[in-house]
C-alpha cells in the first residue's frame, strides 16, 4: 500500500488517488515532425529508480500534483506542485543496489 | 540428447529414477557469438531455438541474469488463446496456439496444454453486445468462438453465482483455449536449444552495449564483454531499462502483475472464467490449486511485489462470482514485472540501432505468444527483415499511427 502525502490534504492511502503517469516532456512545436512527436506521445524513460510522476487526489480534494518517487522501493522521496520546478532528490537511491529482478 | 518417452520413464522408474541425465548444460559465456539473446525466458529461449532449428544459426548465447525461466514467464497464469479481436493479433496469436497444439511432440517434452476452454463474461446488456461483436469478429478471422447464453453457462460453471452484484448476462468461449505449464515451456525449448548447440548462460547480467557507427558489435556483462553479429533484446519488464543503455527510449511502462493460489481442492473447475468488466479470471490446476489473477498495479513499478489493494478488489471480484470459494486459504501470492504498451501490442523487430532487435511489451499476455514470438523473432533476425506475422508490430507503428489496439478492442490481454 503506497502512502502519498497530498500537498492539500496530507498523507492518504493510495486507493484515495488516480495514478497519472509519468511527467512527459514539453510539448513538441507542430512542425517538427512525426519522429519527435511520437516520441512525446508514446516513450517514456520507464526509470528504474527515480520517476517524476502525476497523481491526482480523486477521492479527496481532486488536486493534481507531482510525485518522485522510487519504482523499486515505492519510497516517495519529494513532492511538488503542477507548474512547480523539478525538486533536487539525493539520487543516492537504494534502487541501484537492483532490488527487483 | 535423450529422448523421453514412455519405454525410457518406465525404465528409469525401474531404477529407482536414478541417473536421469541433465536436461540442459549450464554453458560458460565464450567470447563472440554469431547471436546473443539477451533473457533467458520462454520468448529468448524460443527465439534461439528457432534460430538453430529453422535457420541453421547455433552458435546462439541465451544470457540470463537470474535463472532460466525465473521472469514472467515462470510466474503467469498460464493462460493459452487466440481469441483477439484484431487481423494481425488474430493471424499471429492463432499460429502461436496452432504450435502449442504440436509443441510437446515439437520439443519432446510434455507442456501439459489442457484445451479445457476459456469463457470470457459479460455483466451488463452492453458488454453482451461488445463481446458479442467481438466473439463474431474472431469467427470471421477464422477462429473458434461461441457466443453462451446464462443458462448454458450455469451448465458448464456450476459454481458460479449468475445473480451477483453484476449479474451474468452471457458471455463467449473459446473451445480451443485453456492452459498449459509454463515451466515445462521453457524448460522444454531451453533443453531443445541446447541440443541443437545453443549455450544458455545463466548469472550472467547485460549491462550495456557494444555500439560502433549505429551498429551493435556486442554487449558487456557481469562476466566481461562478449562479442556479437547481432543482439536480441527479449528482457520483458526491463526492456526500458536495456533500451536506454542502447541510447533509445520504447513506449512501454513496466507495472507489476500479480497472480496467486489456494489451496488444493478436489476437481471444481474445468474451464477457465475470466471477467473483463471486474477484471478477474480463474482457473484450477492440475493439482487442484486455484490460480486466481487480475489486472496489473495502477503504477509504474519494477519492484515485482504486488500491491495489497489490488489484491483485494481481485479477491473481492471473484468470491462474488464464486462464493464458494470464500472459506479457501491462499497459499501463495508473487508478481512479475510487466511491460505494457499504449495499444497492447507487443513491440518486435528492428531498433533504432543496427543489428540490435527487440521483441517486447508483451504486458500481461505474452505466455501464449511464446512459440510464435519466437518463431517469427528468430526468422526477423536472420534476415535482418521483419516474418510477415509480425510486420505490422514493429516500433514504427507509433510514428505512422498505425496502433493495433487490442486493449480497447478485446480489453484484458492475459
Ligand atoms: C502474474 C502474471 C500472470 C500472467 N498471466 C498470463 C497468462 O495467463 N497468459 C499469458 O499469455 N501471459 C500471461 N502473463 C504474461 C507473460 O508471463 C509474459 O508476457 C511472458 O512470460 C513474457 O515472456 P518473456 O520471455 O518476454 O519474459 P520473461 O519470462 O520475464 O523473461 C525475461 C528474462 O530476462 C531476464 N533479464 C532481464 N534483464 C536482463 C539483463 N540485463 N541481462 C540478462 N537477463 C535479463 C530476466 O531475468 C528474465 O528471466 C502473465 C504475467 C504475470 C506476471
Ligand atoms: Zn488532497
Amino acid at each position: 500500500m503506497l502512502r502519498i502525502p497530498c500537498p492539500c490534504c496530507g498523507e492518504r492511502d493510495e486507493a484515495e488517488f488516480r495514478y497519472g503517469g509519468e511527467v512527459p516532456g514539453s510539448i513538441p512545436q507542430t512542425d517538427v515532425g512525426d519522429e519527435a512527436w511520437a516520441d512525446y506521445l508514446f516513450a517514456r524513460d520507464n526509470p528504474k529508480g527515480l520517476v517524476h510522476e502525476r497523481w491526482c487526489h480523486s477521492h479527496g480534494c481532486g488536486q493534481w500534483f507531482h510525485v518522485v518517487r522510487d519504482t523499486v522501493t515505492h519510497r516517495i522521496h519529494a513532492v511538488y506542485g503542477v507548474g512547480e520546478p523539478r525538486p533536487v532528490v539525493d539520487c543516492s537511491n537504494e534502487s541501484q543496489a537492483d532490488g527487483g529482478r | 540428447m535423450r529422448g523421453y518417452s514412455f519405454p525410457a520413464l518406465v525404465g528409469r522408474a525401474l531404477r529407482g529414477h536414478r541417473g536421469w541425465p541433465r536436461a540442459w548444460r549450464s554453458a560458460e559465456p565464450e567470447r563472440t557469438y554469431d547471436v546473443i539473446v539477451i533473457g533467458a525466458g520462454g520468448h529468448g529461449l524460443a527465439t534461439a531455438y528457432y534460430l538453430a532449428k529453422n535457420h541453421g544459426i547455433t552458435n546462439v548465447a541465451v544470457l540470463e541474469k537470474g535463472w532460466l525461466g525465473g521472469g514472467n514467464t515462470g510466474r503467469n497464469t498460464q493462460v493459452t488463446r487466440s481469441n483477439y479481436f484484431w487481423p494481425q493479433s488474430a493471424a499471429f496469436f492463432e499460429r502461436s496456439l496452432k504450435l502449442y497444439e504440436s509443441l510437446s511432440r515439437e520439443l519432446n517434452f510434455n507442456v501439459m496444454l489442457s484445451q479445457r476452454g476459456i469463457l470470457t463474461l459479460a455483466h451488463s446488456h452492453h458488454e453482451m453486445e461488445a463481446l458479442r461483436r467481438w466473439a463474431n469478429a474472431i469467427r470471421i478471422n477464422g477462429i473458434d468462438s461461441e457466443v453462451m447464453t446464462p443458462a448454458e453457462i450455469a451448465k458448464l460453471v456450476p459454481l458460479l453465482n449468475l445473480d451477483a452484484r453484476f449479474p451474468v448476462h452471457g458471455g463467449f468461449i473459446q473451445r480451443r483455449g485453456g492452459i498449459s505449464r509454463h515451466d515445462a515451456v521453457a524448460w522444454g525449448y531451453a533443453r531443445a536449444a541446447n541440443a541443437l548447440g545453443v549455450s544458455i548462460v545463466q548469472q550472467c547480467e547485460v549491462t550495456g552495449f557494444d555500439i560502433a557507427d549505429g551498429r551493435v558489435a556486442g554487449v558487456t556483462t557481469s562476466r566481461g564483454s562478449i562479442a556479437a553479429e547481432k543482439v536480441c533484446i527479449c528482457v520483458a519488464g526491463h526492456t526500458s531499462v536495456l533500451a536506454a543503455k542502447a541510447g533509445f527510449r520504447v513506449p512501454i511502462t513496466s507495472m507489476a502483475l500479480q497472480a496467486m493460489v489456494s489451496e488444493p481442492i478436489k476437481p471444481c473447475l474445468d474451464t477457465v472464467v475470466l471477467s473483463p468488466a471486474i477484471h478477474a479470471y480463474v482457473s484450477q490446476s492440475d493439482r487442484g490449486e486455484l490460480v486466481l489473477g487480475g489486472g496489473a498495479d495502477g503504477y509504474n513499478s519494477y519492484a515485482q511485489r504486488g500491491g495489497i489493494p489490488l489484491l483485494e478488489e481481485n479477491l473481492a471480484a471473484l468470491i462474488e462470482l464464486f462464493p464458494a470459494f470464500s472459506r479457501l486459504r491462499l497459499m501463495r501470492q508473487w508478481a512479475g514485472i510487466v511491460d505494457i504498451t499504449p495499444d497492447t501490442t507487443p513491440i518486435m523487430g528492428a531498433t533504432p540501432v543496427k543489428n540490435l532487435y527487440v521483441s517486447g511489451g508483451w504486458g500481461t499476455g505474452g505466455y501464449k505468444a511464446i512459440p510464435a514470438g519466437g518463431e517469427t523473432m528468430a526468422h526477423t533476425v536472420a534476415h535482418d527483415a521483419p516474418h510477415p506475422l509480425i510486420a505490422d508490430f514493429g516500433l514504427e507503428r507509433f510514428e505512422t499511427g498505425a496502433l493495433i489496439d487490442e486493449g480497447a478492442a478485446s480489453g484484458v490481454a492475459h
